[in-house]
């Protein structure tokens, strides 16, 4: 029997074959196997560790920001209430990969919804799990629903609440309908301090063996902002490149960053000082403003390398935003730029004519 | 007889010009067996698609030069009927889903979950699992990115995902995460000369340095754009030595005579003129963003600098606008209108002022 286990522990992957865990993304390899080991988060913690103990579930509706462990949590309270076994037959998990109409809430949902759930298997690795008579139906990235289907599960959520649980996740609580926003008790994900990021990202560099330089840590964090499932990416991609040249070379920053997409911070600040921001103390005013085409041939660079426009405009925006000497009112004629930019690439807009558009205006309010 | 951009294309990894160490990344990659979701970024013509066929070549050997094409038809939840048009071998398939408009997600969904399920059964091969490659990846709708988030998750063991886009600013943060950033840059001056010789060379003549100067200023960092010029001067004049005119495509000095009618006069007459030069221009497929970026960079090469800010910024203003509205030559021509009102306001000014 003792052959079946780590394939029981695993219930995500594929049954047919197991993932090799070397291959693994390390985002599912170190994805929380209890709710205990979430991170951060701790009144969310808290809450749902009592519903453990009572093993009463209201519906739930989780939402946050990218990366702060929401799919983590549910599918780790999953697995507590219902051990490894229970949990295949007892948990339907559905996301945007998979199609959501209408027609499916009334078939695939509204069936297994019904469904008495079926009796508590012995679970094969001897542990005692609680597995309280009801399912729970997850619907991942539920605010990419459409206002149909919301609609649709508003009675189902009512006429099966005995047996069914339904736990909603997504980004932005504002595009989940009131009426089904109003059956949920509302679990809110707050954005991971540095502090926890980086105490889970040095566990997970311990035990893949990596030597990690804290500032790479810290390169990782500022990059990823806040957001745990993308410094977890970044890690994995930095020592999969840094481990395959031979000699291994140690992770630097910069390696981070470029994986990250950052663009070096003196490109940047070349582009400021064309702007005529000065970003150096040490230069002096008497070198010539570059006017018009001197900002146009920058752009053109910046362009030519690649670089994407929503990633130069936030870094240009730190830049602005931070600086010493810039008054209240250039600072928000730049910011107001900033946030027309923002928008017109948002719609798909060329990114060469609006950089060159913010350029030439927060050069204008600078100067 | 194929195009020297198409005969002359590197194969192999090592044989790549530039990026050397994007290169030697790949290739450590490919062999180390841990091969990730790749997002490949970067100007046209930089060598985006060069180094994935490349890499695919390191990944599974020259099998996958064997290409067949083949149209799959997806019924979408409406009951319509979308045709897409795949390019496979045995081991990757490639798909541009932007051709399916916004049914993009249903072939997202259904291609890549069929591919996902099914697993690599000829024993001899290198990998496990398939690559995909998407084409166009920052044109594809934000339904058909969310639809590709969980799936790169799922089901990493038997498919690798390669995207390839210009720019990342319109793909989902949870995307970028989720794939490892290869950034082509644009190759430098001296890099696009060294491969225009190598080309030159290859195709058994020498490449005078001006004329390939020349070649360079006028490309703006697209090889593609290069080489193909290079042939058809070559084609043009065997010698390749005394003054090259490299031909402008007929569209851009089309857009260049807009541009000088817009400054030489401005009267409702005139727009009528540029109307019917920009409905030429349409009906001949130019993109409209590009109709609009060139005449706004002829027009502010030729106007004083104080209005050069001004008529960039409305050209930003109406691109967006153009990209959200349905009927493109209504923006075009208000922008043309703009145009005219500020350089007439900017004269009529200056004209009164030296009045005074």
């Amino acid at each position: 029997m003792s052959f079946f286990k780590p394939q029981a522990q695993t219930p995500k992957a594929p049954p047919k074959h197991a993932v090799d865990p070397e291959l693994q993304p390390w985002v599912e390899k170190y994805r929380p196997k209890t709710i205990d080991d979430v991170s951060a988060q701790e009144h969310t913690v808290a809450v749902l560790k009592k519903t453990l103990t009572s093993t009463n579930l209201p519906h739930m509706l989780f939402y946050g920001p990218p990366g702060t462990g929401k799919t983590s949590t549910i599918l780790a309270l999953a697995r507590q209430l219902f051990g490894p076994e229970n949990f295949r037959n007892r948990v339907l998990e559905l996301n945007a990969s998979d199609e959501r109409g209408i027609s499916i809430v009334r078939e695939k949902i509204k069936n297994f919804a019904r469904q008495t759930p079926r009796a508590q298997t012995v679970s094969s690795d001897g542990k005692e799990y609680p597995c309280p008579p009801y399912k729970i139906i997850i619907l991942d990235e539920a605010d990419s629903m459409t206002q149909d289907a919301q609609g649709a599960l508003r009675r189902i959520m009512e006429s099966y609440a005995r047996i069914t649980r339904f736990c909603l996740v997504c980004n932005y609580v504002t595009r989940i309908i009131e009426p089904l926003a109003s059956r949920c008790s509302k679990f809110r994900f707050t954005s991971l301090d540095n502090q926890s990021s980086s105490s889970r990202l040095m566990h997970i560099a311990t035990a893949e063996h990596i030597a990690v330089d804290p500032l790479v840590v810290e390169t990782l964090i500022s990059a990823s902002s806040g957001d745990l499932r993308r410094a977890i990416t970044y890690l994995q991609s930095a020592s999969r490149l840094s481990s395959s040249t031979s000699p291994p070379t140690p992770i630097t920053p910069r390696d981070v960053q470029e994986i990250a997409g950052v663009v070096p911070d003196d490109i940047i600040n070349d582009f400021a000082s064309v702007l005529g921001i000065d970003t150096d103390q040490a230069m002096s005013d008497t070198t010539p403003k570059p006017g018009f085409k001197g900002i146009r041939s920058a752009v053109k660079e910046i362009i030519r390398e690649g670089y994407s426009a929503s990633q130069v405009l936030s870094q240009l925006h730190d830049i602005v935003v931070l600086h010493p000497t810039l008054n209240a009112k250039q600072k928000s004629q730049c910011g107001l730029i900033f946030a027309e930019a923002d928008k017109a690439l948002c719609d798909g807009a060329d990114e060469e004519l609006w950089i060159l558009e913010v350029g030439l205006h927060v050069s204008k309010a600078v100067s | 007889m194929s195009l020297w951009v198409d005969q002359y294309r590197p194969r192999a990894l090592d044989d790549l010009h530039y990026h050397q160490g994007l290169s030697t990344c790949l290739k450590a990659l490919a062999a180390s067996g841990d091969f990730p979701h790749m997002l490949f970024y970067g100007p046209s013509g930089a060598g985006k698609k060069t180094r994935i066929t490349c890499t695919l070549r390191q990944l599974f050997g020259p099998g996958v030069e064997k290409l067949k094409i083949d149209q799959r038809v997806f019924l979408t939840p409406s009951r319509r009927k979308v045709e897409v048009n795949l390019v496979q071998s045995n081991f990757h398939i490639e798909i541009t889903p932007s051709e399916a408009g916004s049914y993009d997600r249903v072939v997202i969904q259904e291609l890549l979950k069929e591919i996902a399920q099914t697993q690599q059964v000829d024993l001899n091969a290198k990998q496990r699992f398939k690559v995909v490659i998407i084409n166009e990846a920052d044109s594809l709708s934000r339904d058909a990115q969310a639809a590709l988030r969980r799936t790169m998750e799922k089901y990493m063991s038997n498919m690798r995902i390669i995207l390839c886009a210009n720019s990342t600013s319109r793909l989902i943060a949870p995307i970028k995460s989720r794939c490892l950033l290869m950034r082509v840059a644009a190759p430098s001056r001296e890099e696009m000369q060294s491969v225009m010789q190598y080309v030159s060379k290859r195709a058994g003549f020498d490449l005078p340095p001006e004329a390939g100067d020349k070649i360079i200023d006028d490309s703006g960092g697209n090889l593609r754009k290069a080489i193909l010029v290079l042939e058809a001067l070559k084609m043009q004049s065997p010698d390749l030595s005394g003054p090259l005119a490299i031909a402008k495509p007929d569209w851009e000095t089309y857009c260049h005579k807009v541009a000088d009618m817009i400054i030489s006069e401005q009267s409702p007459a005139r727009v009528m003129e540029v109307r019917q030069k920009l409905y030429e221009l349409l009906s001949h497929c130019i993109p409209p963003t590009v109709i609009l970026k060139t005449i706004a960079e002829r027009v502010v090469d030729r106007v004083d600098e104080a209005i050069k800010t001004d008529i960039m910024h409305w050209a930003a203003i109406y691109e967006v606008r153009m990209r959200i509205g349905s009927k493109k030559i209504y923006h075009l021509e208000a922008w043309v209108v703009k145009v005219m009102s500020i350089y007439k306001h900017f004269f009529y000014d200056m004209d009164m002022s030296s009045f005074d």
